[in-house]
């Protein structure tokens, strides 16, 4: 038995239900953002792994996973950013405490 | 075989530190947990003849993401957090959600016919990556820079304290 394009695909949708998990369940800003980046690589599992069994010629899916690392990397940035905002603001970093818009 | 043992550990990797992410109440925990989730998608990718996105993977998502998001976890309050209370009142909702998506994507790809074609990636197929970035997506390139500095300006200048 061989590894094929279905025992990527199946780890792929794991690690997005986790996840997903993460996000929906957690309070703290920071680890709903590291939900996020679970669901990001999960993302590019499936891109590397089409690359690799669907066009093996063409590198597309290897330049769509660049620039969804890169675009990942400014989310963190600018979304940790937000975090030490509203923390400094709020006190809080908990998003179901964070739940006015000016006062 | 050899590949199917490398995948399967590979997978383990991926998967059982991406649990401890999402479950463990020690927030420094959860994202030390990371890297070895992260590691273990660098090894899926090596396994995937990508050579140049592993690399990238190790700088960027093991080294920069996890480092920053343990900096904002130290900065704010609470520290580790295990002193409060770190999921919301919909954790069984939420899970019985993610089980649900995961079954229908699991499903769908899984059932779905793809058109999988023979063939190998190029060999060391870095410099074909980057001449693809230079030559045919040279304009996704271009865009991703300039968001790549947009958000340097904008993070800094949200974290700033207001004077």
């Amino acid at each position: 038995m061989t590894v094929g394009l279905n025992h990527y695909l199946a780890v792929s949708a794991l690690l997005f239900g986790l996840g997903l998990y993460g996000i929906l369940t957690r309070r703290n800003a920071v680890a709903i953002l590291m939900g996020i980046e679970l669901m990001l690589n999960a993302a590019n599992i499936n891109l590397v792994a089409f690359n690799r069994y669907v066009a093996p010629v063409a590198l597309a899916g290897h330049v769509f996973a660049l620039v969804i690392i890169t675009l990942a990397a400014c989310e963190a940035a600018v979304g940790l950013a937000l975090v030490m905002a509203v923390y400094r603001n709020l006190e809080t970093v908990h998003v179901d405490e964070i739940n006015l818009l000016k006062w | 075989m050899g590949e199917l043992a490398a995948f399967t550990i590979l997978a383990a990797v991926t998967l059982l530190p991406a649990v401890v992410v999402v479950t463990s109440r020690n927030l420094v925990r959860a994202a030390m947990s990371l890297i070895p989730s992260f590691l273990g998608v660098t090894g899926l990718f090596v396994l995937l003849q990508a050579e140049f996105v592993a690399g990238i993977q190790i700088l960027i998502y093991a080294g920069a993401i996890a480092v920053l998001i343990l900096f904002v976890i130290m900065l704010t309050q609470g520290g580790t957090g295990t002193a409060v209370r770190q999921t919301n009142e919909q954790r069984v909702v939420g899970a019985l959600a993610a089980a649900a998506l995961t079954t229908a994507l699991l499903a769908l790809l899984l059932r779905t016919a793809w058109p999988l074609a023979a063939g190998a990636l190029p060999r060391a197929n870095v410099a074909a990556v980057g001449s693809a970035f230079l030559t045919t997506f040279v304009l996704a390139f271009e865009i991703s820079s300039v968001v790549l500095l947009v958000s340097l300006v904008g993070a800094l200048v949200i974290a700033r304290r207001e004077q």
